[in-house]
Parts: structure tokens; C-alpha cells; sequence
């Protein structure tokens, strides 16, 4: 258990993949199949179910620690996470467990489960007593569930094939449904993980994808363009879809769909299975997944969706593509579902848009022009026929100009601008630029000037601090007595550690009220937010709601009588509006790179007491 | 009668006409510490403990008028005996104690109880009233001894220079830098301080404390043990292109505030070393209860939770609002600078009546209430 709870101290204190992986390799290095087993299982996001209530160990703490119930609370406020306050709180002991993960949880954690509560108790407290802290803490986490990491399952799977020597992809795909294993995770199954190369193993990777070519941003005016980087009939033109890039590759009648950090994903994403049988052996499609309904394009939240009187099918109507592509934000809850219900999969179904073909016939074709493979991945589409598998879109103008007066549709359309890809670039490999080059196109993001008046500590790694933020803006002008604050957006991202630390000390100065783990402040901090998507909604204050808000910066420079209006506010919506009310927030270039680190940017909170 | 009220300017001594840590110019200013937010340029006269004395100068100028009392020494000043007891905090820091009309009260500055060997060790004073700092009032801060972290620290040193990297660690400039200099093992390899660092190493060394051979980053002549050194370094030099003459190096924090994980990493160092200069809750509640008061006053930190703790425990708590910082954090961040603008005043009221009282202990049992 030591072993194993370092190792999540080490994981936990860096924010370094190398740091990470090389924590990680040490562990697989050491550690018994027994115990390495159970360690890819947790780390790689396999959780068993709650073995003990949260209220039983708040009791436990309460009663071991001899604190008022207050004291406890005002503790786990200032930690902001329930398996650290405890473990903070409860007497130290002085014993060390030398037995490894596998019989803790076999032997002595999962036989918890389903135990009255005071015979639970009664086993917990002795339990506890024979680790160390840093061990109390994993236990603790085990065991209500939420042992959480940053680690992806791509780090574990590149530290297992270091460790094996076997090629990272290849360990991918043994680790297919490893989290999944109805029998628990046994010194067995961690064997075949790292066990080497056999003959039985195709000599080839049968679903191994090509390494992803990425774009570029770009960021000079428009009218450079032409100057800079030629005429648009030179450039095949698309929406840049907010959605998870990935690879669709049909190999020896089988499928994968791998997401860009090279994680395979074909379970999360069972309906394209149904491709299985439409598309030809040796093919690799790139593209992108998005959720995608028919006939649902107005969206309110996750469970409502209005019928707005379209019926017809879309792939019929290029024109209403666009409308049935969904926002990020529900393709994201359903990646944040631990398990993939009939409901889910009917409510958030998702399609893959394919804008390239790197594989056809058994044959890498990332050599031939752009336009070549678009020619012939217009074909395989065509000749697929399926629901799933769509065309990107080709977009043509006469001028840049004219494309950017096209591209200001983005946001209507819930895309993140344009993409350009050369007729005649070459595939590249990651951000090269040597045989072709992409570039995105990207719209700015809306932006406005907004007083902070609330602040709320932080979760996790920010605990300690106010860094959650509620801005409002004026209800009238300048010039109008008695004008209030209306608050209408909370966003926590944007700023550096260093400001968020100068904002946290202002707001300690300028508290008002506190309420529970949130301060009202004497508005003197003005900043400017930026949001992808803006909507009228009731059950905002204000009436509006944004998406995606976050802090562009901080203008120091401006009174907080200088901050923007609910008007200036109200100007900037659309006339029809189409945007999701989600408001969590979403950093646009950290674009998921894992779909598992999703996750856990999903659930920002460790635990809810 | 309050011997100690919160005023716009400081804490004040109505009778004795002075004020504790002030954070606005007034005429007599008793210094507890030379902490940025405890010692404060622009007093007409100062008055501290014996062993700060080298500090106060260096921070506030070396032509301030200050009174320097031993640890012990009492002086009566408008009819308020006044004395200074070790407060263990960094050197020369002090507890105030005040006492009229048979009323005592001791004013702690900012202390821990632990021996850390750089400074005299914490001296519980009877009393009265006492006045209490809150820095680390949750019961979720209790630190290790410090040889376990030292142990901890050395370790991580001799793994970075087997591995040729430097190790920075960055600690506050004025006594935790000097503590933790006092626990590196110098057999590992150089240690180099910043320049913040080293003038405040002689002022300790000069004061008599034993410190390993240093060298400043800035006169480095031999670069070509840099990566088997370590580096002590203020926590403002994250990050700054000042770090660069290091290449691949491991960083790491030295604070009571790397007790929480959270904290840890949101300094994105590579290790957190628990390791604070004030109490922890334990040594809040030694503090307390050794001073045998039974009115308490909660200046800077968990003043709400502490105030209410005290309540519960039956003693008679509440909160004073001081200016010193909420955290240790903004508190001790501020690095020495030189100050030419304190008042150069050559009179000394507070030295109305010096009266030895012989050893500290003598004096203690004397005030024992
Ligand atoms: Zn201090
Ligand atoms: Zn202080």
C-alpha cells in the first residue's frame, strides 16, 4: 500500500508528463503483478463502487478527532477535499502496513462493502490505524470512490510499454476493456499487459492510426492574406468543428477510433461500430466526432431538446448541416458518464465528420495531395452510406473577405471558425510544416468588462484560495443614480497562479459577507471576460447566460464605474439564439487531448460532502 | 483596565503611550520582530529585543532610535512594567509582556514552540491576557520536528546531486532561510544563496548562530559544482529569468503551507517541505493554555476559528483586526530593503527606567500570575 500511495504523492505533486511517467515506470518496475494489476486498474479510471458512505467517515473523523462539527467543516473548507481533511485530522499513528495494494483491497477494503454501519465502523477505524498518512489518503479515496489522478490512460499505457518494451500502441489495445473486467484485476492480466511480443500477436498493429497532423493558428488580417498565404482557390476551406479528433481505422473486418492523444476510444463510441460493415478493409479515415441530432438543431440543456419543425433529414440539406452538430459541452457530458446507458446513447448520439483519408486500399496515401484524398474520401462516403460517417463540408468564396464574412456564422453554427488546408499539402506529422500546412482560422472570442462582486474558494489544487469568481455588470449607465450590479457569469480560468494570488488577497481585504464557503466583496476589481456563445435565459438574473466564460484579463487600468452594461451585453446577442445555456467553462486550446482526462475536468470537485 | 486596545495605528498601551507592531508612524514603537508587517520604517523611536537588533537596523535603517532590551530586562515606562520574552519565532523575535497595576498581559508577536536552534526557544510567560497570533489556527496544520524534515530536505538534495541537477529551494529570506541553512548536511555540496539571503546570513552568523559556509549566487567565480549545490532562494524568484543560470534544476518550498496538498500544487514546485516559523494548531493551544490567561485576543490568521475554539473552550476570546498579514504568505514575502526615510530621532523615552532583573527565569517566576 506505501508503495502505491508514493507513487500517487509523486503523481500528484507534478504537473510534469515526463515527472509522471517516470513515477509511473518506477511503480511497474517494483511492484508485484499483484499489485501493479490493481494499480493499472485505478489509474487507468477503473473504480469500483463506493464501499463506504462519505457520512460514516465524517462521523468517524468526528468521533476520532474529537472536534465540534464546525471546526471540521471550517478544515475541510480550507482543504477542499474530504479524504485529505480526514487524514489531517485523525490521530497520527505510528504504524505502517507492508502489505501491498492487491490485499488491502482484496483482503481488507472490498470485504467493506455492504457492512451494517457500526460493524463498518468498527473494521474501518483499525483499518485506518495501520497506515501511514499518505496511505490513508489513497485508502480513503478507494474507498468512497473517488481516487482520482492526472494521469491519462495514455501516460499509463506509454510507462506499461516502457516498462514491457513492447510498443506503446500494442499495449493499448491489451489494455481494451481492462477497466471493464467483470472478474476483478488479477496478477494474470497484468502479465499479458507487459508480457513480450508473442506469435500469436499479428506481426503488424492491426489498428494502429497515423500520427495526427495538426494545425496551425492563424493570426494576421484578413487582408494579408492573400499576400501571405495565396488566393482562396488554392485552399480547401472547412468549419473547424468543436468536437474530439480522431482516427476511424477498418482493418481485417475490424474497427478502431483512436482520439488524437493516440488513446483508443472505440468502446466510448459505440454506434460507429455500425461502419463496421460499410467500409472496406485498409482504410483510416481523420476526422471528428460530434454529437449529432437529426432533428433536434435548438438545444436548451441536456434533457430538453424543442422540435423547431425540422424534419427533414439532414445529410439531404447541406445547408442545414451545421444545425444538427451539437455543442462541445453535451458531447463532453457524455464523455463524463462512467457508463454508457441505452438513454445516453439515444439522447447524445454522435457521428464522425471526415475531412481526410490516409489509408485506402491497404495503402498509406498521406503522400498525395490534399485535394487527392479529399477526392477520394468524397468517395468512400458516398459509397458508405451510413449515418454515422459524414463528409466535412467544403466551403468555397471568391475572396478571403468573403469567407470572412461567411466565418462570422460560427458561433451560430457552434463551430470555432475555419480551417485551410493546401490543395497540394502532404499529410504531416504532428505540428510539422514542411509538407503542407493547415491552418486554423479561428473567430475571437466575445468579450466584455465585468465587476467582480462574489468569490468562492477553489477545488482541489486551489483550495486555499477565492478563484472562483461571480462578475456582474451594470444595469444601467453611467449617469443613472442608484444603478445596481447584476451578476450574470462565473468563470475561474484565465488568470496566472501569481494574479490569482494578488486577487485573493484583495478579495480577503474587501470581504462584505461571508456566506458558507463564498464572499461577497466591495466591487473594485474590473475584468475583461471572454465567452464563445451568448443566449437569453430565464433562469438568469440578468437574462442572459453565457458559455464558456473565462478571464481574458485583468484591467487594472479601469474603475469598476467604467465596467460594461447589461445593454452592452445584451447587444451582442444573436438574433435567433442557438447556444447551448451550459456555462462551465471550457478552454478553447486545451482542446482534449485524452478522453479520459475528460473526466476529470468534467468533475472539478474531488467529492460533495 | 485594557493594558492592550486595537487602534487605526496599531495595537496600543493606553497607560504606557505606546504601541506594539504599528503599521502607521507613531512616536514609540515597541518592535515584536523584523517581519515585513511587524516592523514598519517611520517611528520616532523603536524598542526590541537584544538579538534583533542587527535585523531591525538592516531593514530599517541603521540610524533608527532603538532601544535594545535583553530578553528579560524589564524597563518601566509611564508606570507599565515592560519586558520581552522569546517568542522563537526567527531571531530576536519576541512576546511583550506588560504589566500595571497588577494586571499582566503579553502581546506574542508571531511564535512557534519548537526549538529550531537559530533562535532562543519559546519562553511560556504567565499572564493574564493574552494576545495570540492565528496564522495556522485549524487543527489540520500539525508540523513534524524538523530533523525529520531536514532529513527529508538533505535527501532530496544528495538525490538531485546524484542525478547533476541543482536544487533550488525557495524559502523566506529572514529566518527560514537561516533555518534550513542550519539543517542542510554541507558534505553534500555547495550551498549557494540568493542575494536577498545573504545579507541576513551575517547578520545570524554575527548574533552567534552557527551557519554552514555560504556563497552568493551573484560572486560565484567556479560554476562547475552548480548542479551538485543547492540553492536557498526567496519564493519571488519563481519563476524569473534569474532561475535560468541553473539549466535542469529540481525546485522545491519550504512553508507551513505545503501541509495541503492543494497549496502544494498550486506553487508548482517539484516537493513542498512542511516547515513553518509559526505555531501549528498544537503549539497555538500549548501557547495559550501555558500562559495560563484566561481572556485571549486572536490577531492575524484563523482569528474567527481560533476566537471561537477559545470560546468553546471556556475562555474568555475575541478578535483584534491588526494590518499584519493575513498569511504568512504576504506576510513574510517582503524581502529586506535598504531605508533611509526612518526618522532619525536621538532620544530614547523609553528608557525612562532600565532595571535589570537579572536571568529571564528569575523574571518569569516573578510574573507568574
Ligand atoms: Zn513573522
Ligand atoms: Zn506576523
Amino acid at each position: 500500500m506505501r508503495a502505491f500511495a508514493n507513487l500517487y504523492a509523486r503523481l500528484d505533486a507534478t504537473t510534469s508528463s515526463n515527472a509522471k511517467l517516470a513515477a509511473l515506470q518506477d511503480y511497474f518496475r517494483a511492484a508485484s503483478a499483484d499489485d501493479a494489476a490493481w494499480a493499472v486498474y485505478f489509474l487507468s479510471g477503473g473504480r469500483p463502487r463506493q464501499l463506504v458512505p462519505t457520512k460514516l467517515l465524517r462521523e468517524l473523523t468526528l468521533r476520532e478527532s474529537g472536534l465540534p462539527e464546525w471546526l471540521f467543516e471550517e478544515s475541510y473548507q480550507a482543504v477542499g477535499d474530504l479524504a485529505e481533511t480526514m487524514t489531517l485530522l485523525l490521530p497520527e499513528t505510528l504504524h505502517s502496513s507492508e502489505e501491498g495494494l492487491a490485499v488491502w483491497v482484496e483482503q481488507k477494503l472490498l470485504p467493506l462493502r455492504g457492512l451494517a454501519p457500526e460493524l463498518l465502523t468498527m473494521q474501518l477505524v483499525p483499518l485506518l490505524q495501520q497506515l501511514d498518512r499518505r496511505s490513508q489518503l489513497v485508502c480513503i479515496k478507494l474507498i468512497t470512490g473517488s481516487f482520482r489522478v492526472g494521469v491519462s490512460r495514455l501516460l499509463v499505457t506509454r510507462a506499461l510499454a516502457a516498462v514491457a518494451e513492447v510498443d506503446a500502441k500494442r499495449v493499448a489495445q491489451r489494455l481494451v476493456g481492462y477497466t471493464d473486467l467483470s472478474a476483478r484485476p488479477t496478477a494474470t492480466h497484468y502479465l499479458k499487459l507487459v508480457a513480450p511480443v508473442n506469435e500469436d500477436e499479428d506481426e503488424r498493429l492491426e489498428g494502429q492510426p497515423y500520427p495526427f497532423f495538426l494545425a496551425h493558428p492563424l493570426q494576421i488580417p484578413t487582408d494579408d492574406f492573400a499576400a501571405q498565404i495565396g488566393s482562396p482557390d488554392q485552399w480547401l476551406v472547412e468549419w473547424k468543428w468543436d468536437g474530439i479528433r480522431s482516427q476511424l481505422v477498418k482493418r481485417d473486418g475490424q474497427l478502431w477510433v483512436w482520439s488524437r492523444g493516440e488513446e483508443l476510444v472505440t468502446d466510448r463510441f459505440p454506434e460507429l461500430n455500425r461502419l463496421l460493415d460499410h467500409i472496406p478493409d485498409g482504410t483510416v479515415i481523420d476526422g471528428e466526432i460530434v454529437v449529432w441530432k437529426a432533428n433536434a438543431p435548438y438545444l436548451e440543456t441536456e434533457e430538453t431538446t424543442r422540435d423547431s419543425g425540422w424534419t427533414d433529414n439532414c445529410q439531404l440539406q447541406p445547408s442545414a448541416l451545421q444545425n444538427c452538430v451539437q455543442p462541445f459541452a453535451l458531447l463532453q457530458q457524455r464523455i463524463g458518464r462512467k457508463a454508457l446507458t441505452p438513454k445516453i446513447l439515444e439522447n447524445i448520439p454522435v457521428v464522425i465528420l471526415a475531412y481526410d483519408l490516409l489509408e485506402w486500399q491497404g495503402q498509406d496515401c498521406r503522400e498525395r495531395p490534399q485535394w487527392e484524398r479529399r477526392a477520394q474520401l468524397e468517395q468512400v462516403v458516398a459509397t458508405c452510406g451510413q449515418p454515422q460517417l459524414q463528409i466535412s463540408q467544403l466551403l468555397t468564396g471568391e475572396s478571403w473577405q468573403d469567407l470572412d464574412r461567411q466565418r462570422e456564422a460560427s458561433r451560430s453554427l457552434g463551430v470555432e471558425g475555419m480551417m485551410l488546408k493546401r490543395k497540394d499539402a502532404r499529410y504531416g506529422v504532428g505540428r510539422t510544416k514542411d509538407v503542407g500546412v493547415w491552418w486554423k482560422w479561428k473567430i475571437d472570442p466575445y468579450s466584455i468588462d465585468a465587476v467582480l462582486i462574489y468569490a468562492q474558494r477553489g477545488h482541489g489544487r486551489r483550495a486555499s484560495l477565492y478563484t472562483d469568481y461571480t462578475f456582474a455588470v451594470w444595469d444601467g449607465a453611467e449617469n443613472i443614480l442608484d444603478r445596481k450590479l447584476v451578476p450574470f457569469a462565473k468563470a475561474y480560468s484565465g488568470l496566472t497562479d501569481a494574479e490569482m494570488r494578488e486577487v485573493d488577497a484583495i478579495i480577503r481585504k474587501t470581504t462584505v459577507e461571508k456566506f458558507g464557503p463564498v464572499r461577497s466583496v466591495t466591487p473594485s476589481m474590473v475584468f475583461e471576460l471572454g465567452f464563445e456563445g451568448i443566449a437569453l435565459s430565464t433562469r438568469h438574473k440578468s437574462g442572459i447566460a453565457v458559455r464558456f466564460p473565462r478571464m481574458l484579463r485583468w484591467r487594472q487600468d479601469k474603475p469598476v464605474a467604467e465596467a460594461d452594461t447589461l445593454e452592452t451585453l445584451r447587444e451582442l446577442l444573436p438574433q435567433t439564439s442557438r447556444q447551448s445555456k451550459d456555462d462551465r467553462t471550457k478552454t478553447p486550446d486545451s482542446k482534449i487531448e485524452s478522453v479520459n482526462d475528460t473526466v476529470s475536468q468534467t468533475s472539478p470537485q474531488d467529492e460533495v460532502l | 483596565m485594557d493594558l492592550v486596545i486595537a487602534r487605526p495605528e496599531g495595537l496600543y498601551c493606553p497607560p504606557g503611550d505606546f504601541y506594539i507592531d504599528p503599521w502607521r508612524q507613531v512616536e514609540r514603537a515597541v518592535i515584536t520582530h523584523g517581519h515585513g508587517d511587524h516592523a514598519r520604517t517611520g517611528h520616532a523611536h523603536y524598542l526590541a529585543a537584544t538579538p534583533g537588533e542587527g535585523i531591525l537596523r538592516k531593514r530599517l535603517g541603521a540610524d533608527i532610535d532603538l532601544l535594545a532590551l535583553d530578553y528579560g530586562q524589564t524597563i518601566n515606562h509611564h508606570g507599565v512594567k515592560l519586558s520581552l520574552h522569546p517568542a522563537g519565532h526567527v531571531l530576536g523575535s519576541a512576546q511583550v509582556r506588560l504589566e500595571y497595576k497588577g494586571e499582566v498581559w503579553v502581546a506574542s508577536g508571531d511564535y512557534k514552540v519548537e526549538d529550531d536552534g537559530t533562535c532562543t526557544p519559546f519562553e511560556s510567560v504567565r499572564c493574564h491576557t493574552y494576545i495570540t497570533e492565528s496564522t495556522f489556527g485549524l487543527p489540520i496544520y500539525k508540523w513534524q520536528p524538523q530533523n525529520e524534515i531536514f532529513a527529508d530536505i538533505n535527501q532530496w538534495w544528495q538525490a538531485n546531486a546524484d542525478n547533476n541537477r541543482t536544487s533550488v529551494l525557495f524559502c523566506y529570506a529572514f529566518g527560514k532561510a537561516q533555518r534550513l541553512l542550519s539543517g542542510l548536511n554541507p558534505s553534500i555540496g555547495p550551498i549557494l544563496v540568493h542575494g536577498a539571503v545573504e545579507p541576513l546570513n551575517r547578520v545570524y552568523r554575527e548574533a552567534g548562530v552557527a551557519l554552514p559556509h555560504t556563497q552568493y549566487v551573484g560572486e560565484l567565480q567556479d560554476t562547475s559544482q552548480i548542479r551538485k549545490s543547492i540553492v536557498l532562494a526567496p519564493p519571488s524568484a519563481q519563476g524569473t529569468s534569474w532561475m535560468k543560470r541553473f539549466g535542469d534544476y529540481s525546485d522545491a518550498f519550504a512553508s507551513g503551507w505545503m501541509q495541503l496538498r492543494g497549496t502544494r500544487r498550486r506553487r508548482g514546485v517539484d516537493r513542498g517541505f512542511i516547515m513553518s516559523d509559526h505555531a501549528d494548531w498544537p503549539g497555538l493551544q500549548k501557547a495559550i493554555q501555558g500562559s495560563g490567561a484566561e481572556r485571549v485576543f486572536v490577531t492575524h490568521g484563523q482569528v474567527h476559528t481560533m476566537v471561537r475554539w477559545l470560546c468553546e473552550q471556556g475562555l474568555d476570546a475575541q478578535g483584534f483586526t491588526t494590518e499584519y498579514g493575513e498569511e504568512e504568505a504576504e506576510a513574510e514575502a517582503h524581502l529586506p530593503h535598504d531605508t533611509s526615510d526612518a526618522a532619525g530621532v536621538s532620544e530614547s523615552p523609553l528608557t525612562e527606567n532600565v532595571v535589570s532583573e537579572g536571568s529571564p527565569q528569575q523574571h518569569i517566576d516573578k510574573a507568574t500570575v
